[in-house]
């Protein structure tokens, strides 16, 4: 499949390359600044392609800066600046060269609080292809049946497409915004606490999806939940006062823990 | 006793609580009682209106131009259509810009030095009287074209809308819950099309209120009409002559000391706030419609 954005070096597919894959988002030295407060330091990860990576750590370790800044939404805020580089692909994606637009077009995002467009399901689940000035009236359809069952949401809704997003329940709408989030099939996926509000029942469902997700692409996610973390993530890196503390197999994380600082916040010593 | 240890409920269930009992209702009572008294300026108004100018009401109001001075019968039809086209110049040029600068301030550069001067300016220019608008419009159009022209009406009443727009504006789009916006740049969308796919249709409602806020304002403004278009008898023809207005129409025949005439000027008053209401009703109708 030829993407419009093939031009882009890091689109281009390395997806049998090994050792791409493992090296897939490579952030090193990575400082970040909200104005003169420096809210990250010295972050160096190294995080594999097609495999769920979880960030933990308590409130305000920066574990959220970080994520907002892999596809550089921080820039939105005024008086941030960084230093370090983040790679993709092994291509900064602070290079002159990189298109913020384009970049946003091949990760997707998912809030904390589901932020499905004031339109009908069938508009949200639109919106990534008509920014990219897709028409088709066929290749829309393919594509809202194609995302909403790899969300386990086309049943529930394949009847009321045209009905306002706003109708769906908090779950169904935060499906429906990952929905979105890979109409246009990018090839990361960001989650920033997708489950903070949301009923167990409902959290389940979305757990259940991004392990299936996690076949097509990579998936990093925030989150408050050290039981989610262990369940969904292959990966778990620990950050505490903007620090990137340990990052390592989840497995070992949760189990053996090299960091006393990991030990104290998974153990609920505090955080 | 039905609890041996008091509930925290009953706890000091006694002269205190009474007292913030009857505080709570006093002050519940007061609230009602101020609310009711703001509404009583508009329907006294109204019944005023209809008292006086009702009688009058008929479709030749409509249709015919006024009669001289002394004399019975005819209308005010070229003064109805006369306000609404100097209203409808004022909203083409304040209209487009109001909004436009409304973005711009509130959503390409919010903190930038240009943002924080036009929104200061803004705030300056709505306390500017009408009349000085007039006196502009005046200099402006009137003094350079060499007569009254219902354009420069147009254009003194358009000056008198813009701040207004433009401020209601910004407030309608930072109204927009910026989660909207996450996601739409999230997606890769252009601040372009966040604004015009995602942001402008959720404050369109409130621009749109806030727009009839000012055209409401501007109908019924007589110092700036009175400088710039004038009056006319006849209906108007065309944009560049004099033009007669509800206003002006009814700040002249209320002068004058023919009973007549000056019923005329009542009904003319319910004429107009007849019209004003109308345009808000319907502006809230087109754009509160959601899916």
């Amino acid at each position: 499949m030829t993407s419009p954005l093939a031009s882009l070096p890091f689109s281009e597919p390395f997806a049998d390359d090994v050792v791409c894959d493992q090296r897939f988002i490579e952030v090193s030295n990575f400082n970040f600044f909200y104005g003169k407060k420096q809210v990250l330091f010295d972050i160096n990860l190294t995080i594999p392609a097609r495999q769920v990576t979880a960030f933990i750590g308590p409130s305000g370790c920066g574990k959220s800066t970080l994520l907002r800044n892999l596809n550089r939404m921080n820039e939105l805020l005024p008086g941030v600046s960084h230093s370090g580089t983040i790679a993709i692909h092994g291509i900064s994606i602070f290079d002159p060269s990189i298109e913020v637009i384009a970049l946003r077009r091949r990760i997707g995002m998912v809030f904390q609080k589901s932020n499905p467009f004031p339109k009908s399901i069938f508009e949200n689940v639109v919106f990534p292809l008509r920014i990219m000035g897709k028409q088709s009236r066929s290749f829309l359809e393919e594509t809202v049946e194609r995302s909403l069952r790899a969300v386990a949401l086309w049943d529930e809704v394949k009847d009321r497409l045209k009905e306002s997003a706003l109708g769906l329940s908090g779950g169904q709408m935060q499906r429906l915004c990952i929905a979105r989030a890979i109409a246009n099939q990018p090839e990361v996926l960001l989650m920033d606490e997708p489950c903070s509000a949301l009923d167990p029942i409902a959290t389940a469902k979305i757990e259940e999806l991004i392990v299936e997700l996690k076949k097509e692409f990579t998936i990093i996610i925030v989150t408050h939940s050290m039981q989610q973390a262990s369940r969904i993530s292959d990966l778990t890196a620990f950050f505490y006062l903007g620090k990137l503390i340990e990052f390592d197999q989840t497995q070992r994380i949760f189990t053996a823990p090299i960091q006393k600082k990991t030990e104290d916040y998974i153990t609920g010593r505090f955080g | 006793m039905s609890h041996p240890i008091p509930h925290f409920f009953q706890h000091n269930h006694n002269k205190t609580a009474f007292g913030r009992l009857l505080r709570n209702h006093l002050l519940t009572v007061l609230c009602v009682f101020l609310s009711c008294i703001t509404i009583v300026p508009l329907f006294s108004l109204l019944y005023l209106l209809f008292k006086k100018g009702g009688s009058f009401l008929s479709l030749s109001i409509f249709t015919e131009l006024p009669a001289s001075p002394g004399l019975e019968g005819g209308g005010f039809g070229n003064a109805i259509l006369g306000t609404l086209m100097m209203v409808g110049i004022a909203t083409f040029f304040s209209g487009p810009i109001g909004i436009l600068g409304a973005i711009f301030i509130a959503e390409y550069a919010p903190l930038s030095r240009l943002a924080r001067t036009v929104r200061f300016v803004a705030k300056l220019l709505t306390g500017i009287p009408s009349i000085i608008c007039g006196a502009f419009a005046f200099a402006m159009i009137v003094l350079t074209t060499g007569h009254f022209s219902a354009l420069a009406g147009g254009v003194a009443l358009a000056v008198l809308m813009l701040p207004t727009i433009l401020i209601t504006s910004e407030l309608a789009l930072l109204g927009v819950s910026s989660s909207y916006r996450d996601a739409s740049y999230g997606l890769g969308a252009t601040p372009f099309q966040t604004i015009w796919c995602i942001v402008l249709p959720e404050a369109l409602p409130a621009m749109m209120r806030g727009m009839m806020l000012a055209v409401a304002r501007a109908a019924g403004e007589t110092a700036p009409i009175l400088f710039t278009a004038l009056f006319s008898q006849g209906w108007p023809r065309s944009i560049l002559e004099p033009m007669a207005s509800l206003s002006v129409l009814i700040y002249n025949f209320s002068a004058l000391p023919y009973p007549y005439q000056v019923q005329m000027a009542w009904t003319a008053s319910l004429v107009l706030v007849g019209m004003v209401t109308g345009i808000n009703l319907i502006a809230q109708w087109a754009f509160c419609k959601k899916i």
